[in-house]
């Protein structure tokens, strides 16, 4: 439900770098998103392609997704292990005073222009 | 056939607004105004706890609340009885305001006398929080009956809220709702998260809630506040 809100602020920075770099259309933009980001691929892309007919820049841009794995560091045995699969508890030593390294990422990564 | 091009952005999606925010922060500092974050989920409570602490607060904080909903005006309605000033913001079907609507809400409410501003963000506890509304302090309200695992289902939310009101207290007996776990969840989330147990009805612990708001809002007018990460 939240992706088109995140939808409108890509479509700004996206239209705002293409205005200052004078290019007349886009044709993809390249999104990384963390395994646990919250953000559904499916669900992102799908508001992309209804939204960016609202815009000149950007009706024929297409948006590509790379995600990115979420690890998680325990701080008692030091070993990076993966979130998903694992939670909160470590599942090399069974502590929980663990925190994440990374997956929490919605990025906008770089976008094809002519 | 014209050359296709690579431009690098490498950015986060909320970059731009968190700058937004971090500007409105500093306009309302120099302002005098405390603006205050309220969010939940559907029917925890918000309106009535805003009526509550608005009652608590009366002599002592000119208020303006800003009532962001999908649509209609019922909350606008409730709040404008008690006597504070505000508006209705309504988000065309958005799940949350960002900076910029927060910044469109203070101007239609043309809020300058006032010395608290709070606006009630549209029940949600997913994206509200994604988004930096430019407040100075983050609250939101956790109701009884809705559980005390929340924190676990919906991290985020409890990460960047810097105080948590837990409502409907006065029904406890008749739900298995565990106080201490809930605790330990919300501080597993913030550690500095601030708790308060609540009964917007009955007015149980309204007055140790408007207390501290009342200290936060004395804190950044004389310059001493600052909001977790704030640069100011």
């Amino acid at each position: 439900m939240h992706e088109l809100g995140i939808v409108f602020h890509i479509m700004d920075t996206v239209e705002q770098t293409a205005r200052d770099n004078h290019v007349s259309r886009v044709q993809k933009v390249v999104m990384e998103l963390g395994e646990v980001s919250g953000v559904v691929p499916q669900a992102l892309t799908d508001c992309w392609n209804w939204a960016k007919k609202r815009s000149q820049l950007l009706e024929d841009c297409s948006m590509g997704v790379e995600i990115l794995p979420a690890k998680t560091l325990c701080r008692d045995c030091r070993q990076v292990y993966p979130t998903v699969e694992h939670g909160r508890i470590c599942p090399f030593c069974a502590s929980g005073q663990t925190h994440l390294l990374q997956g929490t990422e919605i990025n906008i990564l770089q976008i094809e222009v002519i | 056939m014209d050359p296709v091009r690579i431009l690098e952005i490498k950015e986060s999606v909320f970059e731009n607004n968190d700058r937004a925010a971090q500007a409105l922060r500093q306009e309302l500092k120099s302002k005098g105004i405390f603006l205050l974050n309220l969010m939940s989920s559907p029917g925890s409570g918000k309106t009535t706890t805003l009526k509550a602490t608005i009652a608590a607060l009366s002599g002592r904080r000119k208020i303006g609340v800003m009532e962001a909903d999908i649509d209609s005006d019922v909350d606008a309605r409730a709040i404008a009885e008690t006597g504070a000033r505000v508006i209705q913001l309504h988000t065309g079907g958005m799940c949350h305001l960002d900076a910029g609507m927060t910044r469109q809400g203070l101007e239609g409410l043309e809020a300058g006398e006032e010395d608290l501003v709070i606006l009630e963000n549209v029940g949600n506890l997913v994206c509200p929080a994604e988004f930096d509304t430019g407040a100075v302090k983050n609250a939101m309200i956790l109701s009884v009956p809705e559980g005390h695992d929340k924190p676990l289902k919906y991290p985020l939310m409890f990460q960047i809220s810097d105080v948590v009101l837990i409502n409907k207290i006065d029904v406890l007996p008749y739900f298995d709702f565990d106080m201490d776990a809930c605790r330990e969840y919300i501080h597993m989330r913030n550690p500095k998260a601030k708790i308060f147990p609540i009964c917007a009805k009955t007015g149980e612990g309204i007055d140790a809630w408007a207390d501290w708001l009342d200290r936060e809002v004395e804190a950044w007018k004389s310059g001493h506040g600052y909001r977790k990460g704030a640069k100011l």
